[in-house]
């Protein structure tokens, strides 16, 4: 069983992000013929990994180490890479293979550990969903693919003075709990973690320097079997816009008015109280 | 046979009302399925929980009661629920899509090779296929996706469908021993509650405040009337952001998603990423001092005005009608 590439004998801090391009949600959604409109989309870092990315910046500059970003995603991913760059993350892998496009969230998994097998990492940190799917499972998927402990949805991430574990804050379900791991571990953020910075513009003069490295299904060792179409276990049939909600009234009126008759027909027509 | 396999969530020492909604589901689709409903409940000193989720039409009631498993730990917690599925052997795993609910679902998806559809908001029996609708684009688009293979894993939003409530047991325990398992991430110090009053993501009724409160004391009117109703107390990110409120009342992409019977937005002018939680309310009503705003859009009721008159109007009408009941 796979056991996780610890980086070995020094006190190096090396964490690898798994960060994904996803549009803005400020963008349109438009929904035609049973899919969504590509083109006129902003794309950028989805948010939960934002954080990841920061809080492994910031490890990276306390410990010593190397930070790399790891994406999936087609050749227009390389802007979002070099945005991470510019903010201060050492080295970039680009997943970039058109087998890899459209998966679902176990093909994607494959793919990530695979990826991860080849690139040495103390930590691996994750936005703990991605705002377009929103599964929130791709992370945890490849927590348990290559053996490694996880604590999920983390706000506070603290660690050891030997590099070997780690004290986290967990929020889940508006609750918090305090939860402790050995590293190697992978690591998923939550809204809280930290604030993460602007890219300064020599970062974003810096990032056109670092090289990013492309690598395909060959260079992972996968053949199509395990990752392509038939290798996926759920299938997009169709995508529908969200059902309208029928027109709502606006009620008249003052304040008290308006407050009494609203409560009426909440009582009598929506049945709501 | 398809067996339709409910994992109970519980949290606190008692049943989350999702697991009552996952028999629901269950119901819906077991008869197109042909199969059994069954259900899993896992912890430690659960017995009774077990006896409490062992109504409703389920069948057989999975349980493994493991003192080791007191303290929450992914690993043994994955491992304890993947040891039931290998037994009852499902066609169909459901899941409240609950923080929770979806860490451990994704976990064990990945154990047992399985497909997992996350936070759905329907389940179908369609010419022999079992389709999934989930919302996407943070609720923007709703994807309707097809098992290619059973087993399959899914899980629910809460509050969508009606939780069961039948006391007929029957059901037949069967209990497993946990097998002992490597744990290297675990809880050690379980959760202290930040605020007393109800669960957002619980709440039947939530009230929620926007820029438009101006300040942390302008919530106060919120409150008081999230008081009368018994309600939950949320915030958009704009609220949050300017230090007036804690970002755990957060409702929105980057917050809670929450499907409550009623949802009183006070002024919330309806950003996209603040719909992306509340869109799945039963009833929506809007107050807000700009007749424009495009929370108007979406709810069911508006009523254009000043939330510092209206909301302790509101206050005061509610407070009659639930004394006169």
């Amino acid at each position: 069983m796979f056991r996780g590439n610890v980086s070995g004998l020094t006190t190096d801090m090396n964490v690898v992000v798994l960060m994904k391009r996803v549009p803005d949600t400020e963008s349109r959604i438009v929904v035609r013929d049973g899919a969504v409109v590509m083109d006129g989309l902003a794309w950028v870092i989805s948010p939960y990994d934002e954080y990841a990315v920061e809080e492994a910046i910031r490890l990276v500059e306390k410990n010593t180490g190397k930070s790399t970003v790891l994406t999936l995603g087609p050749e227009e991913s390389k802007e979002t890479i070099r945005k991470a760059l510019a903010l201060g993350i050492d080295d970039a892998v680009h997943l970039n293979d058109p087998v890899f496009l459209n998966g679902d969230a176990s093909t994607t998994a494959t793919i990530l550990a695979a990826a991860l097998k080849k690139i040495p990492f103390d930590l691996i940190l994750a936005g703990k969903q991605a705002v377009d799917d929103d599964n929130a499972q791709v992370a945890l998927r490849v927590a348990e693919l290559l053996d490694l402990p996880h604590v999920n949805s983390v706000i506070q991430f603290e660690l050891s003075s030997d590099k070997k574990s780690a004290r986290c804050v967990r929020e889940v379900d508006g609750e918090r709990d305090v939860c402790v791991t050995s590293l190697p571990a992978i690591i998923t953020a939550q809204q809280g973690l930290n604030e993460p910075r602007f890219a300064s513009v020599k970062g974003i003069m810096g990032a056109k320097k670092k090289p990013i490295v492309d690598w395909k299904a060959a260079d992972l060792g996968l053949d199509g079997g395990s990752i392509g179409k038939e290798a996926m276990k759920l299938e997009v049939v169709r995508i529908d816009p969200p059902p309208p909600r029928p027109p709502g009234k606006i009620i008249p009126g003052d304040a008290k008015t308006a407050a009494q008759q609203l409560v009426r027909l909440l009582r009598e027509e929506a049945k709501a109280i | 046979m398809n067996n339709i396999l409910c994992i109970a969530e519980i949290r606190n020492g008692a049943l989350r009302q999702v697991s009552f909604e996952l028999i629901n589901v269950a119901r819906k689709i077991a008869g197109a399925l042909d199969g059994k409903i069954e259900a899993a409940v896992v912890g430690a000193n659960v017995a009774k929980l077990a006896d409490d989720f062992a109504k409703g039409g389920v069948s057989t009631l999975y349980l493994i009661d493991d003192p080791g498993l007191a303290q929450f730990a992914p690993e043994a917690y994955s491992a304890a629920l993947a040891q039931i599925i290998r037994e009852a052997k499902p066609s169909v795993v459901l899941w409240g899509a609950t923080g929770h609910g979806k860490e451990l679902s994704g976990r064990v998806a990945a154990k047992l090779d399985l497909g997992l559809a996350t936070d759905c908001i329907d389940v179908r029996v369609e010419n022999g296929e079992l389709l999934l609708m989930r919302p996407i684009y943070a609720g923007k688009a709703i994807a309707t996706v097809k098992a290619k293979t059973l087993p399959v894993m899914v899980s629910i939003r809460p509050n969508i469908f009606p939780p069961v409530v039948d006391d007929n047991a029957g059901a037949e325990i069967k209990q497993l021993q946990l097998a002992p398992v490597p744990v290297r991430a675990k809880v050690t110090e379980a959760a202290q509650k930040e605020e007393k009053g109800v669960d957002l993501a619980e709440a039947k009724v939530v009230i929620s405040g926007g820029r438009g409160v101006k300040s942390a004391d302008g919530f106060g009117p919120l409150r008081e009337l999230a008081k009368t109703l018994n309600g939950a107390l949320g915030a958009s990110r704009a609220a949050v952001d300017s230090g007036w409120i804690d970002y755990t009342h957060q409702v929105g992409q980057t917050g809670k998603t929450v499907a409550p019977q009623l949802y009183i937005a006070a002024g919330i002018s309806g950003a996209i990423q603040h719909l992306a939680g509340m869109s799945s309310s039963k009833v929506i009503v809007a107050i807000n001092k700009d007749a424009e705003a495009p929370i108007f859009k979406i709810a069911d009721y508006g009523i254009v005005g000043d939330l510092f008159e209206v909301v302790p109007a509101l206050n005061e009408e509610f407070k009659k009608l639930l004394a006169n009941n």
